[in-house]
């Protein structure tokens, strides 16, 4: 038996909980507890999505539709296909996790904290809930309030800076967006994304459309030249904003493009197909590299996360020419399924990456390699899981990122061999910056008497480690749940990109 | 020949009313303490809900249009919404600013007459049909303004700015009345319906150079009353020397009143020249962007820069007008009543931090303004985030409206400028969320607001209603649209 608005009440369950904690402003104990309550009842809530979502049914499921705004026939409308369900369990599991996280590192302004943290929740669930276009704009921009509150307040030295320029960036790429909506709807008179995937557009407008979308979602991602907003902001922002932007928010872009510019302008995705392989080439490799030489823990982690988004945008449009030029399906479910897997991993590992560092700076209060060495001896259960992460991070086999990096890679060798061997540099690149930087930091002999005191994790470090790892290991080792899950959706978004809109 | 209809009375019944009412107000107040300004204050509100009652229950159905005195005076689906909105706004100025005047000393029963007859002023112009009526309401409206912006006739500042606007708005006056003169010079009436008929069918005819002679300098005219780039010079002075409470009337009322003198002068007599004066509006529209969203950068008196965001929004507001159509005016209109209850949020929270002695004026007084007041504060955030246009709040779908209905006119390099100059705009609202939210605050003392409980509710429920009609904005939308309907 499932509850009839099951996708309305994972929305605005944290959102009315974030009004809650807001109002228990003078006492932070209690409103931990509650921000606890009301992040532990949505994520079990969103566990009835993962049991209750059929495979074997329609593609959307658990549809709710009302009426929302007449003057522009635009509709509250829900429903999720596989893919949404899988990363709204992701949203739900990793705010969760950054409520526990947060407990002992947030002493100010903790209810302001929580209710941003529970209010993005709802806003970030929002997105992968909706197939509206208008209200998925709403939610796509609505992330960034809170999300600009969390690192302006609690962030590092130069959060203001950090902040105002995620801000910026990002409402700049979207609000292109915006007008290629307006435009679409001006066309369709609806806003409902079937709607927008159904309507003919030639190849001019689907030109101007695809880019005015790359704009808004290559931004989210990042991609590579437009990723300079998320170094800084990892940099500046607290472990759980870290987390939240790391494990949800890139997935946002990557989510839109397959929501977005697939469905709705295939043909010049098809045309333009080739600057966002090139552009996640450059980002795989180069971006990679620029990891190599940071100091900065969280901007080693930041860029990495860079290099690990091209896989997603990579595999997402390696589907066009596999399908349109080879006329190969297959192969084009794969490098989406791929990209898709990705998406899921990444979540697990940059955030227990981040949750990782945060773990240190609480003791050490410095992000800085140097500043660290030796820590297996005085901190054992940390150094397991950090070095675990790391290899998930350099996809090594039986984790999560070998999983999504080999079917990407082999998509993209059934279309070019060139494009697959220069994927595959992230095997030696990711392989020298993680491990060289688990190098540093975990073995070695104990450089300072600060690393010697460290104390290892306490029992709630040590749970939402444990929890990222067992993420990371269950996809590494059996993925088969997972990519069953968002087989329909793939296999119906590749039958759409075989179709031209001419 | 004109005779006397005794039903015209019934048409302008809500204005009767408030004329009667201000002067038996003007009368009472004569005999009352300074201790019992209160009375005035209760008796002005009074007046204005009575007004707006019967606003609302004279209103002719949607679509139709009562017509009295000869159709000098209109009465239609416009004209109820946009007063009933001038009497709200002007009602917020009440409430908002009554412990301000009482701080300054500035409670005085001028305060409330000059804003009654300021009201009285834009109920004329809203409901105009006729050049003589629309300046009649204009200077009516100008002229009360002007002693308001003076009323704190102590302060160099405010004395100045008073003569600024008294002297660009009585040029203003001027260059409008030019143009009227060329419009009769034109049609040979003064009636705007009839000076419509003939501009309808005037293409090729010499008195087409004639009417968009006149025209031109309507639209100073109207550029100046709405603060539009390049005319927008007395705007940052004004807001900045006037008290805050007549900022936040000439921020919200006044610009309601503006988007009543540009509808029945464009549409209601030179709709037919609506290709030539949508293209004019639009090169307003991109330098009231351009200017109000680039100065307010700079500003660091937030009624400076309050000023700028104005210009800019009346910018967006034109996208509206560009489209000239039902859906276009329907939209512009939706923009005005948005941006008019935005601004009495950011002018009536200023008004609540003020203290004797101590005007928050500049950005810096709003230092951790959360850690002193978050309630306060978070209103602030609310109608910054709204003016910046982010969703889910209100002011983003104003932005949408108009941006869609500029759009369908074929006016995308226009929407483009708007929202390129819009990302401009975000930064220097952040700032002052920034301000707020990030920054320590000069004194640790909490803020306490001003007792008077109507101030702190009704002020709550106008920051809460840019949340909530970000969700639920669809019912007056679809009433604005059914506002411009024509009958038939």
């Amino acid at each position: 038996m499932q509850f009839p608005h099951l996708l309305s009440l994972l929305i605005w369950l944290p959102i009315a909980g974030s009004i809650v904690v807001l109002a228990l402003r003078s006492r932070p104990e209690v409103a931990r507890w509650v921000s606890l309550a009301f992040a532990l009842a949505t994520f079990l809530a969103s566990l009835q999505l993962w049991t209750g979502y059929d495979r074997s049914g329609p593609l959307l499921q658990f549809v709710e539709s009302q009426p929302w705004i007449a003057a522009l026939n635009a509709n509250y409308a829900l429903g999720v296909d596989g893919i949404s369900v899988a990363l709204i369990v992701l949203t739900t599991l990793a705010h969760l996790l950054v409520v526990i996280s947060s407990w002992g590192q947030i002493k100010d302004r903790v209810a302001l904290y929580m209710a941003s943290m529970l209010a993005m929740e709802g806003v970030l669930v929002g997105v992968f809930a909706t197939t509206d276009a208008l209200l998925f704009y709403v939610f796509f921009e609505a992330m960034l309030i809170p999300m600009f509150l969390i690192i302006g307040a609690w962030g590092g030295p130069r959060r203001i800076y950090a902040t105002l320029k995620f801000f910026i960036y990002t409402f700049f790429g979207s609000i292109f967006m915006l007008i290629a909506l307006i435009y679409l709807h001006l066309k369709t008179g609806e806003f409902s994304l079937a709607a927008f995937a159904a309507a003919p557009l030639d190849a001019t407008e689907q030109a101007w459309l695809f880019f005015a979308f790359v704009a808004g979602f290559a931004i989210k991602v990042p991609m590579w030249p437009v990723h300079t907003w998320l170094p800084d902001a990892h940099v500046e922002a607290p472990t759980g904003g870290s987390v939240i932007l790391a494990a949800i928010m890139l997935k946002v872009g990557g989510y839109g493009f397959i929501r977005f510019s697939l469905p709705i302008v295939p043909d010049a995705s098809h045309e333009f197909a080739w600057v966002i392989i090139a552009s996640s080439l450059i980002a795989i490799i180069y971006i990679g590299y620029v990891a190599l030489v940071q100091e900065d823990m969280k901007k080693l982690v930041a860029y990495s996360s860079v290099a690990h988004m091209a896989f997603v945008t990579l595999g997402i449009f390696i589907a066009l020419a596999l399908v349109r030029t080879h006329g190969n399906p297959l192969g084009a479910r794969l490098g989406v399924q791929g990209a898709m897997v990705q998406m899921i991993s990444h979540g697990f590992v940059s955030g227990a990456m981040f949750a990782c560092i945060g773990v240190m700076y609480d003791r050490l209060h410095t992000r800085m390699i140097k500043d660290y060495g030796g820590l297996s001896q005085p901190m054992p259960w940390f150094a397991m899981f950090f070095v675990l992460f790391s290899f998930a991070n350099c996809g090594l086999p039986g984790t999560s990122g070998f999983v999504a990096e080999f079917m990407v890679i082999l998509a993209a060798f059934q279309d070019s061999p060139l494009i697959a061997l220069l994927a595959a540099f992230t095997l030696v690149i990711g392989a020298a910056y993680t491990l060289w930087l688990v190098k540093r930091i975990v073995f070695g002999p104990v450089t300072s008497e600060r690393v010697a005191g460290m104390q290892d994790l306490n029992p709630r470090e040590w749970i939402v480690l444990a929890v990222f790892a067992i993420g990371v290991l269950a996809i590494g080792f059996y993925p088969k749940p997972l990519t069953d899950l968002m087989e329909p959706a793939v296999q119906n978004l590749v039958q759409q990109l075989a179709l031209s809109k001419f | 020949m004109p005779t006397f209809n005794p039903a015209d009375l019934r048409v302008i019944a809500p204005e009767l009313f408030l004329v009667c009412s201000t002067f038996a107000i003007l009368l009472i107040d004569l005999f009352l303490k300074p201790t019992q300004r209160h009375v005035t204050h209760w008796l002005a509100l009074l007046a204005l809900v009575v007004a707006g009652a019967l606003v609302w229950s004279g209103a002719p159905p949607m679509g139709e249009v009562a017509a009295a005195f000869d159709g000098m005076f209109l009465r239609d689906g416009m004209a109820t919404l946009l007063k009933l909105f001038v009497l709200l706004t002007i009602a917020l100025v009440f409430v908002y600013s009554r412990p301000y005047q009482r701080d300054r000393g500035l409670n005085i029963g001028e305060f409330y007459l000059l804003l009654l007859f300021a009201a009285l002023g834009m109920m004329l112009l809203i409901s105009a049909g006729n050049l003589v009526t629309v300046f009649l309401g204009l200077e009516l409206m100008a002229l009360s303004s002007f002693a308001l912006v003076a009323l704190n006739r102590d302060s160099p500042l405010s004395s100045e700015a008073a003569i600024k606007f008294f002297v660009l708005g009585a040029l203003a006056s001027g260059l409008l009345l030019y143009g009227m003169s060329m419009l009769y010079g034109a049609t040979g009436t003064l009636d705007l319906a009839q000076i419509r008929a003939v501009s309808d069918f005037t293409a090729g005819s010499p008195h087409r150079t004639l009417l968009a002679f006149g025209l031109v300098f309507l639209i100073v005219g109207i550029a100046f009353e709405f603060g539009a780039a390049p005319f927008h010079m007395w705007l940052p002075d004004v807001y900045h020397g006037a008290p805050t409470s007549i900022t936040l009337f000439i921020s919200s009322a006044s610009k309601l009143a503006a988007f009543g003198l540009a509808y029945r002068l464009l549409e209601g007599a030179l709709g037919g020249l609506g290709a030539d004066w949508t293209f004019m509006l639009a090169l307003l529209a991109t330098l009231s962007l351009a200017v109000g969203n680039v100065i307010a950068i700079a500003q660091s008196n937030l009624k400076r820069m309050l000023a700028y965001s104005t210009i800019s929004h009346i910018g967006f507001a034109l996208l509206g007008f560009v489209n000239g159509t039902q859906q276009g005016f329907a939209a512009a209109l939706f923009y005005m009543i948005c941006y008019a209850l935005m601004s009495t949020v950011a002018f009536g929270i200023m008004m609540v931090l003020a203290r004797v002695g101590f005007e928050a004026e500049e950005i810096d007084d709003f230092k951790g303004l959360n850690q002193r007041n978050p309630w306060y504060a978070g209103l602030m955030a609310i109608a910054m985030f709204s003016l910046a246009g982010v969703p889910p709040l209100w002011g983003f779908f104003a932005k949408l409206m108009v941006l869609k209905v500029a759009i369908d006119a074929g006016y995308l390099w226009l929407a483009i400028v708007a929202i390129i100059f819009a990302i401009v705009g975000l930064f220097y609202y952040l700032r002052v969320v920034k301000v707020m939210y990030f920054d320590a605050p000069a004194d640790d003392t909490p803020l306490v607001a001003p007792a008077d409980y109507p101030l702190r509710w009704v002020l709550s429920l106008n920051g809460l209603a840019l949340l909530v009609m970000g969700m639920a904005w669809s019912p007056l939308m679809e009433w604005c649209t059914r506002a411009f309907a024509v009958a038939g």
